[in-house]
């Protein structure tokens, strides 16, 4: 048997991409986001107007072959609007998801592996953290750090790495009395090569799955924060700064294009990210493995 | 016996959990020489796997000091240990779970060698592949999981990573118990084998006194944490001293049935940790037990050249 079949045989994390292949949620989600992602990245290339361009010859127009989705009331190209906002709510979501990732993990790991006061002090923070109300948190980080895109994304990072945290922190706990991890300190590991070595790999299918599922929410969070003016101020695009341009009734009445847009973005956008993370988190599922 | 490589006085090891204090081991010492085999057996709960791990410093022992080829090894600092540890390595029981998941057999064999900085990635690499030959197993399963193997493959991969950093003593942690009995024998001389060959001083830790009788020359007998008799092998299965033992060997069972020994059956279980009974901890359960044993705790001393017992009775004979 063993001479028979291909040397090189698939590993782990291909065989749980195998599966993340066969889900039709994640897949389409795929097929949602990956488009998006490359006409938000490319927009400046092919579409004539920039976000903060005035056209004062079509004031709140609604949809035409100039302007796709329609302007705003000072004239300004809502498309142009929304693939800003979007690249902005990306980059938002990107920066404070890895920031998050960084803290959740290291805090993790230094509470299941640094000893024992270590790990009382760093979880009792991490309790603290959890137990604050989260708008009243982001409210207050957010009315300190100000607004702008690198304030908004440290207010997101600083709320959302505590699950993370704990989620590593238990996988490790586990770990490292596996009888694996033992065999590597019987050869003399240390914990940075226990860490990169064993933690890292054995911990991937949580970061992954936080990771996407992060961003989704992050771009949900950094909506909130601007849309009650405490995220990313005007004149720069985002799509929650622009739902709340939008929310006077006149707006919400007469000119639909202006939020329709936005936040249809932000729904696809959040929905896509969510089927990924989502087919993802079951393709990393142990019990997959047994099929 | 030759000069002994290792020694191990008085050991100890307790846990407190929740205000109760529970010993593990109590005044553990023994010697083992070199190239010697020496098995370590008894019930499950006795503190065998504990012995093993405070050993090599998996465990840290409560008190008591463990002198390996003259270093003491309960007061080295982090990194000196290191540097003692390729020379003692541990063989582990469950082979499906002392192999990384993630990892593909020749990242499992080289990490020993990577984490000691031994030699650059293609030597390393051969002495992996070097190391599959000594267990009998294809040189291009390096680049395979340990999903893919059986469990005898997967402890002999296991026995494998063991040897790539040439160690001069092996704790082998029951490594048949997870196993098939017709892989067992496989396994169990292919162990003998290497120790023969590489000329390897082993600590032998199992509940199979066949095992135990076939491949060590000397073996300890463990009951709750505390030394009941260490004799040697031809010895110890001839003329076993202590009641415990008797019990123990009586329970093998014989392959022609009719020739059935008298069979000692123990009544109940090994008393727990955190409540041992006063004076020798055998006694609750020691079919020759006196009003005596309650009160005095049993020394070991030597009853014959090399058999020492921990039992106060010499009228068992």
């Amino acid at each position: 048997m063993l001479a028979r079949s291909p040397i090189r045989s698939p590993g782990p994390f291909t065989r749980a991409f195998d599966r993340f292949l066969l889900n039709r949620a994640a897949m389409f989600g795929l097929s949602v986001a990956v488009p998006m992602l490359m006409i938000i990245l490319s927009y400046p290339l092919w579409w004539r107007f920039l976000p903060n361009d005035i056209d004062l010859m079509a004031m709140n127009s609604g949809p035409t072959a100039t302007h796709w989705f329609g302007t705003d009331g000072v004239g300004r190209d809502v498309f142009a609007r929304v693939m800003e906002g979007g690249r902005i709510s990306l980059l938002v979501a990107v920066a404070s998801t890895a920031l998050s990732g960084l803290i959740g993990f290291l805090v993790g790991a230094v509470s299941a592996l640094a000893g024992r006061w270590a790990d009382a002090i760093s979880m009792r923070f991490v309790d603290l953290v959890m137990t604050l109300p989260p708008v009243i948190f982001l409210l207050v980080l957010a009315s300190i750090t100000g607004t702008g895109i690198w304030p908004t994304v440290m207010v997101i990072s600083l709320l959302s790495w505590p699950l993370l945290a704990r989620m590593i922190r238990s996988r490790l706990l586990e770990l490292r009395e596996r009888d694996f991890v033992l065999a590597a300190r019987g050869m003399g590991a240390s914990l940075p090569h226990l860490l990169l070595r064993h933690g890292l790999p054995n911990s991937i299918d949580i970061l992954v799955v936080y990771t996407t599922l992060q961003i989704a929410n992050a771009i949900l969070l950094e909506a909130g924060l601007s849309f009650l003016g405490l995220g990313i101020a005007p004149p720069a695009a985002s799509w929650g700064n622009m739902l709340n341009a939008a929310r006077s009734t006149s707006v919400l009445e007469q000119y639909p294009w202006q939020w329709l847009f936005p936040g249809g973005a932000l729904v696809l956008a959040v929905l896509a990210i969510n089927f990924i993370g989502d087919g993802l988190r079951d393709a990393f599922d142990p019990r997959a493995e047994l099929n | 016996m030759s000069e002994a490589l290792l020694s191990v006085r008085d050991l100890t090891k307790h846990y407190t959990s929740r205000g109760t204090r529970l010993t593990i081991l109590q005044g553990i010492s023994f010697e083992i020489g070199k190239g010697e085999v020496v098995g370590l057996v008894g019930e499950s709960g006795s503190g065998k796997t504990t012995i093993g791990r405070s050993i090599l410093r998996l465990v840290e022992p409560s008190s008591g000091s463990i002198c390996f080829a003259g270093t003491e090894l309960t007061s080295l600092s982090a990194s000196v240990l290191r540097s003692v540890r390729p020379r003692m390595q541990y063989i582990f029981q469950d082979p499906y779970a002392s192999l990384s998941p993630r990892m593909t057999i020749g990242e499992i064999l080289t990490e020993g060698l990577k984490i000691q900085g031994v030699g650059n990635r293609e030597e390393r690499l051969e002495r992996a592949r070097s190391a599959l030959g000594k267990v009998d197993l294809p040189a291009d399963a390096i680049h395979r999981y340990a999903h893919e193997f059986s469990g005898g493959q997967r402890q002999r991969i296991g026995i494998a990573r063991a040897l790539t950093l040439s160690p001069e003593f092996i704790v082998a942690d029951e490594p048949l118990s997870a196993l098939d009995v017709s892989i067992q024998a496989q396994v169990i001389n292919l162990l003998r084998d290497l120790q023969q060959r590489l000329g390897l001083t082993m600590l032998f830790i199992s509940h199979d006194l066949a095992v135990v009788e076939y491949i060590c020359d000397r073996v300890i007998v463990l009951y709750l944490g505390r030394i009941m008799e260490i004799a040697p092998s031809a010895d110890l299965y001839a003329k076993p001293q202590h009641p415990y033992t008797r019990a123990l060997l009586s329970a093998i069972p014989s392959p022609d049935g009719n020739a059935r020994r008298d069979r000692q059956i123990l009544k109940g279980d090994i008393p727990s940790p955190a409540n041992p009974p006063a004076g020798c901890v055998f006694r609750t359960r020691c079919p020759k037990a006196l009003d005596a044993c309650a009160r005095i705790v049993p020394e070991l001393r030597e009853v014959a050249p090399g058999h020492f017992k921990a039992c106060i009775r010499d009228d068992l004979n």
